[in-house]
């Protein structure tokens, strides 16, 4: 090389120049960084097995074969307390699937209409949207959780004394009952009925994007596609004899008879969840609608496109590529969120975890399940959002 | 030279002639902001009904109706629930509050060495509030006594059994004073930690960028609560025997590894902002790679980051409350503690308790975002395109 050239002769290149070499510096650090960490894990695991050993623990996942020996709340499988651990972790995360699906709907809801609130030109609208996002982002959602459980909903009246909301739903301090509906044979007509409809809609919505690209013309797409998916299950329903029946709970004397009831577990987490996270989701809105310049309205005002077509065709695919992200993650700290559930005592992944780990003493075993699955769960969602950014990024010349 | 006189032309201005009735004033302002359309008009009108629907209960329960003073729960009970409210009323039970407040303030710290808290806390305030102020001088001073030399006053003045102070055990610690403590060192710790994360994250040895990425995706996918029940039941495992941690430090490391992930992945969003001319500028003056991150990356970096910093801390002192659900008492925990008391139990105590706590943690996140706003537009020197 011609740096050899450069160099005195009588001097050897390879003496003291080697500890000033950037590379080997990188792996001298580097080795030490892993020969510290391996120490540290190597003493972690020996102090860990001696203190199991001690504590007469059997370490392994066989305990997850034992009886549970408790009881949970509300669950969306069988479960009895002769069930085993397994299922009653299994039983904990599908109530946490359950309570992060609810809430991240009612969130969504709720978010999109204040995050919109705030954008409002009616100084009422906007200044009360504002109120409730700068109340709500700054309290804890713990603190929220608890108010909806020991400061309202514990003080509703007895069963006995039940309000009654629409709907045949009855609330009172044991929860909210509503009509369960009854399945008869026949009935799974009705969801095949919805599902045939479910496709055929996005065939439809398909179709009608390549007409309208070929043409220009676009077909009645929304009350086409309501009709489907409206009729097509009703028509079913009709035409099967109407084998879904609903048991509405009756307000007896002493207590509530029929009917489903969600405890106050459940209802407290659920609304506490919704209305906090509304409050991040309509900050990610405003900014998201915010975020796409006033120019690209003003340009379809000069095409002559109307002021709600406007919004519907220009600001919002804009701002969705703005506000997805951030919304996704938002969606995860709420799941994530939903371990708060421990604090009320709804029988969550987290809750039914701690649980097992008091009665047992896995404490390894329960966190590593803990780990995996809400690594899962948020792996899962940044590679959707990688995804999506790849598919909504702008491509530009 | 005598000017022409043209009696047709006006010699004066003429007053401006008034603006019509409905483009001034409160009709104006009431037509352009609450009226505008129809459908604005609707929603003004559903928004109206919605506050006089919810306002003047919530007003009177809050103010009017509540039981302001009183030495038990009869003040905020019914006569049938054993009190001496009349029948059918509901109000706040500020009494309450005001009865506990000193607990709120510190836990079942004893009541006789409570001028400790109290003084760690007057020695906070004074060296937090010229630290906030932008003009005033030696910030570099007060930064060393707050972060190095508070920390270590505190901790003696808090403990004791030293310097002829008694022995304040940790499990006597709580309120507010517990709340502070975690999200101070939880701030303080997680900000060093959290650079050197978010360094290691960008740093070209793969192994560090692996230890540091695999550490920051680990903690910030799993939820606080499992964190902070690995530190309170993990962390004793993890230890040889008869090295014991104490409960409350326990909590303080959780919420600290916790803090130091997200705050890794603002810092790391300011890293990735810096145009990489910066980095070779610096590299072609001759500086080393911390002389280049301290002197040249991080100003400019964490600048840019002030916002998602102080919003991490915001999450920080809100997410404290969680120590309540491993059995500590923060502010919280000893509301919730309270509710029990049976001499304040009744139907409204829990909400006023709870009422009274949301609107303590509400008004230091609302400061400090405030406060944020505020740093933000000061440091704005106009780079920003």
């Amino acid at each position: 090389m011609t740096i050899d050239a450069t160099i005195p002769p009588g001097r050897d290149k390879s003496t003291g120049s080697v500890l000033n070499d950037p590379k080997v510096r990188g792996y001298i650090y580097q080795g030490i960084t892993l020969l510290l960490l391996v120490v540290f894990v190597y003493w972690v695991t020996d102090n860990t097995i001696e203190n199991l050993k001690r504590a007469n623990i059997a370490s392994g996942y066989g305990f997850l074969n034992g009886r549970a020996g408790f009881d949970v709340g509300q669950s969306l499988i069988a479960f009895t307390s002769d069930s085993t651990y397994g299922r009653a972790l299994v039983v904990g995360f599908f109530n946490t699937i359950l309570v992060a699906v609810t809430g991240i709907i009612t969130a969504t809801i709720i978010g999109f209409l204040i995050g919109i609130g705030r954008l409002s030109k009616n100084w009422l609208i906007a200044k009360l949207a504002m109120i409730y996002v700068e109340v709500f982002r700054n309290i804890p959602p713990l603190l929220v959780i608890f108010f909806w459980y020991s400061g309202v909903l514990a003080v509703l009246p007895q069963p006995r004394e039940s309000m009654a909301l629409p709907l045949n739903m009855y609330i009172n301090n044991r929860g909210l009952a509503f009509p369960r509906p009854i399945f008869d044979s026949g009935a799974q007509f009705t969801f095949y009925a919805l599902i045939i409809a479910v496709i055929a809609s996005i065939a439809f919505v398909r179709y009608a994007n390549k007409k309208q690209m070929a043409t220009g013309k676009r077909p009645p797409v929304l009350w086409i596609v309501l009709a489907m998916l409206i009729g097509l299950p009703l028509v079913t329903f009709l035409a099967t004899g109407m084998p879904i029946s609903f048991d509405v709970p009756i307000a007896g004397k002493f207590n509530l008879t029929g009917g489903s009831v969600v405890g106050p577990e459940f209802l407290s987490l659920f609304l506490a969840l919704s209305f906090y996270t509304a409050a991040f989701i309509a900050e990610i809105v405003r900014a998201g609608i915010r975020g796409v310049s006033h120019g690209q309205t003003e340009a379809a005002h000069a095409l002559g496109i109307r002021p709600g077509l406007t919004t519907r065709l220009v600001v919002v695919p804009q701002a969705m590529r703005i506000i997805i992200p951030p919304l996704t993650s938002q969606y995860l700290n709420l799941t994530k969120n939903s371990s708060l559930a421990i604090a009320v005592g709804y029988a969550d992944l987290v809750a039914v975890g701690g649980t097992i780990l008091n009665q047992t003493g896995q404490a390894v075993e329960v966190v590593s399940i803990w780990i995996v699955v809400y690594l899962t769960l948020s792996l899962s969602t940044s590679l959707f959002m990688n995804w999506f950014n790849a598919k909504m990024a702008l491509v530009e010349r | 030279m005598n000017a022409p006189q043209a009696n047709f032309v006006r010699t004066s201005m003429l007053a401006p002639s008034q603006p019509p009735t409905l483009e001034k004033g409160y009709i104006a302002w009431f037509r352009k902001n609450l009226f505008a359309t129809p459908q604005d008009s609707v929603l003004t009108i559903i928004a109206i009904l919605l506050l006089a629907w919810f306002l003047p209960p919530m007003i009177k329960w809050l103010f009017i109706d509540a039981a302001w003073t009183g030495g038990g729960r009869g003040v905020c009970a019914t006569v049938a629930q054993g009190g001496s409210q009349p029948e059918g009323w509901s109000g706040a039970c500020w009494a309450f509050v005001g009865a506990k407040f000193d607990q709120f303030l510190f836990g079942r710290y004893p009541i006789e060495e409570r001028w400790r808290p109290t003084l760690v806390g007057i020695l906070f305030v004074a060296l937090l509030v010229p630290m906030l102020i932008p003009k005033i001088p030696y910030k570099g001073w007060n930064a060393i006594l707050l972060f190095g030399a508070l920390p270590v006053v505190a901790f003696f003045l808090l403990l004791g059994g030293v310097f002829g102070l008694t022995y304040v055990e940790t499990p006597l610690w709580g309120g507010l004073m517990v709340t502070l403590i975690l999200s101070f060192v939880g701030i303080a710790v997680s900000l060093p930690f959290g650079i050197v994360l978010a360094l290691g994250r960008r740093s070209k040895m793969p192994v560090i960028r692996m230890i540091c990425t695999i550490f920051i995706e680990i903690v910030r996918g799993i939820p606080l609560i499992t964190v902070l029940f690995m530190a309170s039941v993990m962390l004793p495992l993890f230890l040889p025997q008869g090295m014991t941690v104490d409960k409350f430090l326990r909590a303080l490391i959780g919420v600290s590894f916790f803090a130091s992930a997200y705050m890794a992945e603002v810092v790391r969003g300011g890293l990735q902002a810096i145009p990489k001319g910066q980095s070779e500028g610096a590299d072609s003056l001759g500086l080393g790679y911390w002389q280049k991150m301290r002197l040249i990356i991080l100003p400019q970096a964490l600048k840019l980051v002030i916002p998602g910093i102080v919003n991490t801390f915001i999450g920080l002192f809100k997410d404290t409350s969680l120590v309540s659900i491993i059995g500590m008492f923060d502010l919280l925990g000893i509301v919730r503690q309270n509710f029990s008391d049976a001499n304040w139990a009744s139907p409204v105590t829990p909400l006023s308790g709870l009422v009274f706590a949301g609107f303590t943690f509400w008004l230091f996140c609302f400061g400090m975002s405030r406060y944020s706003g505020f740093m933000e537009r000061l440091l704005d020197k106009g780079h920003k395109r």
